[in-house]
């Protein structure tokens, strides 16, 4: 098992270098393919009044007139020994681990994703929750009632959850329940949870639900399928022949199979939402990672784009380490390496 | 012009020495065959450890005759098959067959062979593509190696059908609309579809019911008269290789410990594993129930990964000495054509 | 969690005596799209205490399912059963499911045909026999633990005491069999009903496993249902011997007579077929022509009629009438379902099939 993960933990380094030097060549290769120069991308720092020698002083100072190799590599020595930045007067020192700074904002980038991560995390985890809940009671609910009206029921509503988009769901929820009846704040208030729990809770209310409901439908579905296939397999048929209660037989010889393919799928779909769910955010205002990444794509700020891509890269990576590690622990016949 | 008939377009070109008389050169013949499947583990995912699944096989078959190969589960007769008709690649060791040795043959070189020897598998229920029709499985063959116009291919394949006993009119029915007898028949009409030379049967009648056994027995048997076949059969059922088979080789943990012609086998077994296997087939007999005695074998088989030093049978035997801890015995020849790999044989006279 | 004794079911009111399992017309069948699939078709046995009875048949006879069905397995699916089930005084096809769940572990218990498929990957073998010994024990966990080793021991498997830990993966294919045995007889059942045990095991391990069942059985007392396909195994095992076809019994007489003197064309058929080591080589087996009926559309009368060499000899009476299952002598005990007269059964026999063999 340990080497198996030292091999991962290395493999995962690699593939994070992969990640920011394909990021970093699109980001850097688009606008020149474009016709821009160096001086070009300077001048949108440079001010209104710059001249042309002033733009290109400024163009070198930020280095984009380097060749490629070379930016990327500043790049990369940021991440580990910190760097300085300075785009007039002012230097200002962007501490390991450095992932860029934003000449526009005039910001290290790091800081701001910090910052930004607890927003991100309190929806994906809150709406974690909550799907997994009712997801998976649903599906082991429809799996156990086969034909019967729940079941067609609930999978019909599991199937228009995958369908609508979630930008849909989320207006029609806040128009429904924060405009029209005024239960819940209109999005874009957050209380951290170190302040005031039930208020965090309050502010998240709805984007939960929002989000969760596209996720409990998906895992509604599957839970019914893993279900229907396990409690037709023969340890089942045998702990029936033990004698054992209905409901034990359910709970910890079929769930407990069922389960363990949808842990897979929720490690990865987590992973992926702490990187930022962009459309939630959006729809709700919420400062997070996501609305973070879509600022940074409209005004095209390439250190931004860098800094966030690498930490949603990081967290997929980890989470499909860590869900191939509890795979292993949850079924002993998995031997990793 | 039917199948039987004509020369297939495109027959590989005569081996030298093929026009011999085939009683001469036996079809196929092996020597050392090794197969070990690397363990790999740490960090660099170094080899640790190899499973030595077959470890030294010698043995000839002769055209037209049936070589049973017995043993049980671990002792390495289904990965000889799979190397007989190179769907794995040797570790070390020579097959050849008809003269050449196709061990280590490119896939490209291989393709040709494939015409001669084929195999038949042990389930029925999955190795039978369930998406294609019974027709499309058995021309198959046919369309893979272009041996027929796409005109013919149909007829030769509904002669095929029928040959096995199935209903030439069930050319587009798919396998889930079959019995398990009935796709194992078809199974055997797609080995026999190029008029193989060697076929490889993998456990052919295990996964049927008795009733069934027997027809498909007799037809594996009708086949091989009719088209002078050359069977390799892999069993672990005795009563079922005393009947098909002319020779027979026991198989135990990588290794044949005996090989000898099927009456001498049944008649005067040598070698102990041997003799504790037909002793452990239950008899249809109820009478035999209490004056059976039964040989009980010691323990269980030992790992493939780690053969046991000497004689590999001698932490379960009943008479293994020092000798046979250190010393591993050779295949030798106790009797014509009987070989055992014991050092202390039974029934061999003084 | 314990259990607290059963309420009992419908116990025999006029005080007959029964036999310990009576099985009586039992039918099962099952709803398809296709048709009404009848896997079991008025099946009639019974058992004893300590006595063996082997089941043979082909896929398609009904022997799993009517075994399925003694034991309550078919509840909460689409089967249709009825007829009687007596086991000990008590009902069971009228008797409440829970009724039926509450002798499962405890009255009789069943052994399957593949032990990796057959106990669950995630749990120790251990915890799932203490899981069935807890079931009706109220014991502490120490307790069972320590009678789970034992039985383990008791069933042959060596170092009880650290293979308890060990997952059902880990066996070898004796050995979780072995394992098996030990859960199913975790609770002392007084009927055993051993389902194709050593169909998928090695011819050395399938000696030991049925020493195993044999011992067990002569130590505690039990009845036991084997059900098989091999004939060898019968022979090695049985008491009685029941030879179904297409759901229905066709035969029902000792080991021996069924060896001896059978007198049932599928019986023959099924002893011709085989290839023996006891005997001469044959130079062609004599296979049963054709193949199993469908269990949707079963040919009328005698559902072996299609397959049999002897039908023409029954004047049309097996076109169109079901043969009962009538004793064949004066006693119960040899009785054949078949239109051809008891004499004419026997010269066949004795004189066309016997000599083949």
């Amino acid at each position: 098992m340990f080497s198996y993960i030292v091999r991962r933990l290395i493999a995962a380094v690699g593939l994070l270098l992969a990640v920011s030097l394909v990021t970093f060549l699109i980001f850097f290769l688009v606008p020149r393919l474009g016709g821009a120069t160096a001086d070009d991308l300077a001048s949108r720092y440079a001010g209104k009044t710059a001249n042309a020698a002033q733009t290109h002083a400024l163009a070198k100072q930020l280095g984009f007139t380097d060749p490629v190799y070379v930016q990327y590599g500043r790049f990369v020595k940021g991440i580990v020994v910190g760097a300085d930045y300075s785009t007039g007067p002012t230097t200002v020192h962007c501490s390991a681990p450095c992932l860029g700074y934003s000449y526009l904002t005039q910001n290290p980038v790091l800081p701001d994703l910090l910052n930004r991560m607890p927003v991100t995390f309190s929806l994906a985890i809150g709406a974690a929750v909550i799907w997994v809940l009712f997801g998976v009671a649903t599906g082991v609910l429809s799996a156990l009632r086969r034909g019967s009206v729940f079941d067609r029921a609930a999978m019909g509503v599991a199937l228009a959850g995958v369908s609508l988009p979630i930008f849909f769901t989320g207006l029609l929820s806040l128009t429904l329940f924060s405009y029209k009846l005024h239960w819940f704040p209109a999005g874009s208030t957050y209380t951290p949870i170190t302040q005031n729990p039930l208020q965090w809770a309050y502010d998240l209310i709805l984007p939960w639900i929002t989000l969760a409901f596209l996720y409990a439908a998906g895992y509604a579905r599957l839970t019914r399928a893993g279900m229907l296939e396990t409690m037709g397999e023969d340890y089942v048929r045998t702990a029936r022949a033990k004698g054992l209660p209905e409901r034990t037989v359910i709970v910890k010889h079929a769930l407990r199979s069922t389960l363990t393919p949808i842990l897979t799928i929720f490690g990865l779909d987590i992973g992926a939402l702490l990187g930022g769910a962009v459309l939630t955010e959006s729809a709700f205002s919420l400062q997070g990672l996501g609305a973070y990444a879509i600022q940074a794509i409209g005004s095209n700020d390439l250190p931004k784009l860098l800094g966030v891509t690498l930490v949603v890269a990081f967290f997929v990576i980890m989470a499909n380490l860590v869900v191939d590690i509890l795979y292993a622990v949850v079924d002993p016949r998995v031997r990793l390496g | 012009m039917t199948v039987s008939e004509a020369v297939p377009a495109g027959a590989p070109q005569a081996v030298p020495g093929s026009d011999q008389p085939s009683s001469d050169q036996p079809l196929l013949s092996v020597s050392g065959l090794q197969k070990y499947f690397p363990v790999r583990k740490g960090v660099l995912s170094r080899q640790v450890a190899a499973v030595k699944a077959v470890d030294g096989l010698d043995f000839t078959v002769r055209r037209g005759e049936t070589l049973g190969l017995v043993g049980e589960s671990g002792c390495g007769k289904t990965t000889t098959g799979r190397l007989l008709t190179r769907l794995i690649e040797p570790t070390a060791g020579s097959i050849e067959f008809e003269g050449q040795d196709i061990a280590h043959l490119s896939t490209a070189k291989m393709r040709p062979l494939r015409r001669d020897i084929q195999m038949i598998f042990q389930d029925p229920y999955s190795s039978l593509n369930p998406r294609h029709t019974v027709g499309g499985i058995v021309g198959a063959p046919f369309r893979l190696h272009k041996t027929l116009p796409n005109a013919e291919i149909k007829p030769a394949v509904q002669e095929l059908l029928e040959l096995v006993g199935l209903n030439p009119e069930h050319y587009n029915r798919y396998p889930h609309e079959f019995s398990g007898g009935q796709r194992q028949r078809i199974g055997v009409a797609r080995a026999l579809a190029l008029r193989p030379k060697l076929v490889i049967a993998d456990e052919p009648v295990s996964a049927l019911d008795v009733s069934i056994q027997a027809q498909v027995i007799n037809l594996l048997e009708d086949l091989q008269d009719k088209f002078k076949l050359t069977y390799v059969v892999i069993a672990h059922d005795l009563s079922v290789v005393r009947h098909i088979s002319d020779r027979v080789a026991v198989m135990y943990l990588g290794k044949i410990v005996e090989i000898t012609s099927r009456e001498s086998l049944y008649e005067r077994p040598m070698h102990p594993y041997t003799l504790a296997l037909m002793s452990a087939v239950p008899v249809p007999d109820p009478d035999r129930r209490d004056n059976r005695e039964r040989i009980r074998l010691r323990g269980e088989t030992p790992s493939p990964l780690n053969p046991p030093p000497g004689c590999r049978f001698h932490t379960r035997c009943w008479k293994a000495q020092e000798i046979c801890k250190i010393q591993e015995p050779p295949l030798a020849e106790l009797l014509p054509d009987h070989r055992a790999a014991c050092h202390f044989p039974e029934n061999v006279p003084a | 969690m314990t259990e607290v004794q059963p309420e009992t079911a419908r116990t025999s009111q006029t005080g007959i005596v029964r036999p310990f399992l009576d099985v009586r017309d039992l039918k099962i069948q099952f709803p398809t799209d296709d048709g009404l699939v009848k896997s079991v078709d008025g099946l009639s046995f019974s058992l004893e205490r300590g006595k063996t009875l082997g089941i043979v048949g082909e896929s398609g006879s009904g022997k799993s399912v009517s075994s399925l069905g003694i034991m309550g397995l078919h509840q909460g699916t689409s089967a249709q059963i009825s007829g009687e089930i007596w086991l000990d005084g008590d009902e069971l096809v009228s008797a409440t499911p829970d009724f039926v769940r509450r002798l499962r572990g405890r009255k009789m218990a069943m052994i399957f045909q593949d032990p990796l498929s057959s106990m669950h990957p995630y749990y120790k073998v251990g915890a799932q026999i203490v899981e069935a010994y807890r079931l009706y024990n109220d014991v502490s966990k120490k307790v069972a633990r320590q009678h789970a080793i034992d039985l383990l021991g008791r069933v042959g498997i060596p170092e009880p005491a650290s293979r308890v830990d060990a997952y059902p993966h880990q066996f070898s294919g004796g050995m979780r069999q072995r394992a098996m045995i030990a859960m199913a007889l975790a609770c002392d059942p007084e009927l055993l009903i051993a389902d194709e045990p050593t169909t998928a095991l090695d011819v050395t391990v399938q000696a030991e496993i049925l020493d195993l069942i044999r011992d067990l059985q002569r130590e505690f007392g039990s009845a036991v249902i084997m059900i098989t396909h091999d004939l060898g195994v019968i022979a090695e095992l049985a008491d009685d011997v029941l030879v179904m076809y297409a759901g229905k019994a066709v035969e029902h007489a000792s080991c021996r007579d069924v060896f001896r003197n059978p007198e049932h064309p599928y019986t023959w058929g099924l002893l011709s077929s085989m290839p023996r080591l006891d005997r001469d080589r044959q130079d062609r087996l004599v296979p049963v022509t054709g193949t199993p009926p469908s269990l949707i559309a079963l040919p009328p009368g005698c559902s072996f009629n299609p397959r049999c060499p002897y039908a023409a000899l029954t004047d049309g009476k097996s076109l169109t009438e079901v043969p009962p299952l009538l004793p064949t002598d004066g006693t119960a005990k040899h009785s054949v379902a078949c239109h051809l007269p008891p004499a004419r059964r026997r010269a066949i026999w004795s004189e066309e099939v016997a000599p083949k063999l």
